[in-house]
């Protein structure tokens, strides 16, 4: 890219509006029109627009959307199902949230046109239940819409009918999975199910299902309004379009910024106004916790698929965790790591038993404690994990640890002496100052 | 259906392993509710566990063998499931769940700091209620509002950009019984039963309040529009939008 990247609002573009969440407001905005636009057309055409506009799914592995609704057999005559993916709990990930706080209308519409496309006549959102006001939002929008004949029967005098439920989970962050979260919404523990069958073949009440994300079905009704040609005339030849990218952390305007997939973080942090005053960039993770951590040498990698693969981590959700020179790398993958061993659902062995150890062990690195072998050990640990265990949850936990101890390696060896909040004391990364009242590991007289 | 509106109601604290037929008429007509946004029942259950807490204010015996009842399942097997998910209590809450959001991020910005101030000045830990009832201190996960950090959350509410002093007055407040308004979110902050009838699908008539949008979500648009920035114009209408006219299917 030669030009300087812009930022292209498209799903945020009012999010500003006054009562931006109503669905008035949302029609004198041009609410709708791609549900009209797609209406004029068969299904199998708004699939194959959403297959041509290259839209790859925005919850973190980015699978091709219209390539995953046509694997979706031929109708039976038997339900099929749309299950939308509102579990957003992937630490650092906070996209889905403000979209469907500020302009819930958005995901409705973009359901309506994903069920005529795939011929679902009762689609559900699956909303992590730590959300209230979201969930409130959600209900009244659902009602909103149904009230103005663009959900339930005979949608906009068409004859097609669509129920939408809004169901709440109850905290448990493997239910974003989307195998775990069918689980879930059928009144069980949330435990991934073996793949195949995919959801596609056999999902929701084992019937025919599309698991997507907010974000990848929010973006459906713009790509039916403006075209294929159009939605890939942002982003790059493999990652089209425009996404979500959330700033956090150590910068001086964190935020949502929709940029074009392909920017770099160098730009978007000009965007934001830098790494907070007085402070340079130390590392920061591309798209979650799950995916692998990068350093300053990474400023420039393009933030696309490919380009991010290949500079060795995932764009994933496009959480950009920004975390300056006073944090230590070895408290924020210690935390990570309890984050999963917490969330790890005991199905497997691999995940529940190497969770369990990579979090004792971090316990005694933070605490300046750790032996000598223990980095290797935490590399073992996970080189069990990766692979082996039967959800990606497993693999996202090896993540932050194999690339903190790749870039950071000497404050891995410094916590078999030192402690953590020693070398980097936490008062020093707070974003307000503090006295800090305990310090377990300090050491009598020394401070760093 | 999955909108319905009905009258929120407080029940009184029980513990109680069965509800009596005024309670038990009231909840069977809720279920009834629920029951139908489904196409198989058994889907209610996480719903009905949020109505049994916006009665109980946690997940009581006689709620389990509501649930059970109500869906054809063991009691068992209820519980199974209960057990499963953080936001089920198995013990009476406080009527505020406060849970300082200590995932890396937050936890680096402030968030152990924050945690640790309200510890020491509610005089609980993780997951313990105070004597009197009104607070229940947790831990939490990353809620999703990380470019707001450090992020505390009551009753699952956004009280965003948190410092340990603020997390303190508004603890303070909720013990004196006062209103207290989220950043972002209804008016002031409900009571955990209340929350709990809203999640199992019962609107409380509160969404059109608050905000749309905080200031860091809308950064992005806000600079966009500054500097003139945009995507793409959508083709000439004519093309891109066939008609207003709609086919059937
Ligand atoms: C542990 C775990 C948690 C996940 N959490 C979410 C989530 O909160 N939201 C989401 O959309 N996808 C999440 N995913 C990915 C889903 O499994 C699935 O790939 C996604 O919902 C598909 O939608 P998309 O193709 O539109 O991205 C998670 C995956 C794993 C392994
Ligand atoms: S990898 Fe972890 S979360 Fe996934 S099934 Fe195994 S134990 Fe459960
Ligand atoms: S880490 Fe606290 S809200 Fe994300």
């Amino acid at each position: 890219m030669t030009e300087a990247t812009t930022l292209t609002p498209v799903l945020t573009k009012h999010w500003d509006a006054e009562r931006s969440w109503t669905l008035a407001t949302y029609l004198k905005n041009g609410g709708y029109r791609g549900l009209r636009a797609a209406l004029a057309m068969a299904p199998a055409d708004v699939v194959t627009a959403v297959k041509d506009s290259g839209l790859r799914g925005r919850g973190g592995a980015g699978f091709p959307t219209g390539m995953k609704w046509g694997f979706l057999p031929a109708p039976d005559g038997g339900p099929r199902y749309l299950v939308i993916n509102a579990d957003e709990s992937e630490p650092g990930t906070c996209k889905d949230t403000p979209l469907m706080l500020a302009s819930p209308q958005q995901l409705i519409e973009g359901a309506v046109i994903t069920s005529y496309a795939i011929g679902c006549d009762h689609a559900f959102i699956y909303v992590r239940g730590e959300l209230l006001h979201v969930y409130r939002r959600l209900l009244n929008a659902v009602a909103e819409a149904k009230a103005a004949g663009y959900v339930g029967e005979n949608i906009l005098g068409t004859g097609l009918n669509l129920e939408i439920t809004v169901h709440a989970g109850a905290g448990a962050y493997i239910c974003g999975e989307e195998t775990a979260l069918l689980d879930s919404l059928e009144g069980r523990r949330g435990q991934p199910r073996l793949k195949p069958p995919f959801p596609a073949v056999a999902g929701l009440y084992a019937r025919p299902t599309v698991v997507n994300n907010v974000e990848s079905i929010a973006s459906v009704p713009a790509i039916l309004e403006g075209g294929a040609d159009w939605f890939k005339s942002m982003g790059t030849e493999r990652s089209t379009g425009p996404g979500l990218f959330s700033l956090s952390g150590h910068v001086t305007r964190p935020g949502q910024y929709e940029a074009p997939l392909g920017i770099t973080l160098r730009e978007l942090l000009d965007m934001a106004g830098g790494v907070r005053e007085g402070h340079e960039l130390k590392f920061w993770t591309p798209g979650g916790s799950s995916t692998p951590i990068f350093t300053a040498e990474h400023l420039d990698v393009p933030l696309d698929y490919e380009s991010v693969g290949k500079a060795g981590s995932m764009l994933g959700t496009r959480a950009l965790q920004i975390f300056d020179e006073t944090t230590s790398v070895v408290r924020a993958v210690a935390r990570w790591t309890e984050f999963y061993k917490h969330e790890s659902c005991g199905k497997c062995t691999p995940c529940r038993e190497g969770t369990f150890w990579l979090d004792q062990i971090f316990q005694r690195i933070v605490a300046g404690k750790g032996t000598s072998q223990d980095i290797d050990t935490l590399l073992d640990l996970c080189d069990n994990i990766l692979g082996r265990a039967f959800c990606a949850l497993g693999d996202g936990a090896t993540s932050p640890v194999t690339s903190a101890i790749q870039y950071f390696r000497d404050e891995f060896e410094a916590g078999t002496h030192t402690p953590a909040d020693v070398l980097f004391p936490p008062e020093r990364s707070s974003l307000f100052t503090y006295t800090p009242r305990r310090r377990a590991g300090q050491l009598a007289g020394v401070h760093a | 259906m999955s909108v319905e509106s009905t009258p929120s109601t407080e029940g009184a604290a029980v513990r109680r392993s069965a509800y009596d037929d005024a309670t038990r008429a009231r909840l069977d007509a809720d279920a009834t509710q629920v029951v139908a946004r489904y196409p198989e029942a058994r889907s209610a259950l996480l719903p009905l566990l949020h109505l049994v807490q916006s009665e109980d204010g946690y997940v009581s015996p006689a709620g389990i063998a509501f649930c059970a009842q109500t869906l054809g399942l063991s009691t068992a097997e209820v519980s199974a499931v209960a057990t499963f998910y953080t936001q089920y209590k198995r013990r009476p809450n406080g009527e505020y769940t406060v849970g300082v959001c200590t995932n890396t991020l937050c936890a680096v910005m402030g968030g152990d700091a924050i945690w640790e101030e309200l510890s020491d000045h509610l005089g609980v830990g993780n997951d313990e209620t105070t004597p009197d009832g009104a607070i229940t201190l947790e831990r939490v996960e990353c809620n999703a509002a990380c470019d707001y950090a450090p992020v505390v959350m009551v009753n699952w509410e956004f009280f965003d950009n948190q410092t340990p002093a603020s997390a303190v007055e508004t603890v303070d407040r909720l013990r004196a019984g006062e209103a207290v308004a989220p950043t972002r979110g209804a008016a002031s902050v409900c009571s955990f039963k209340a929350m709990s009838r809203v999640l199992a699908g019962f609107p409380d008539g509160r969404a059109d309040e608050g905000v749309g949008a905080g200031e860091a979500t809308t950064r992005g648009t806000v600079l966009a529009r500054e500097r003139g920035w945009t995507a793409p114009p959508f083709p000439a209408a004519d093309q891109a939008q066939p008609s207003d006219q709609v086919k059937g299917s």
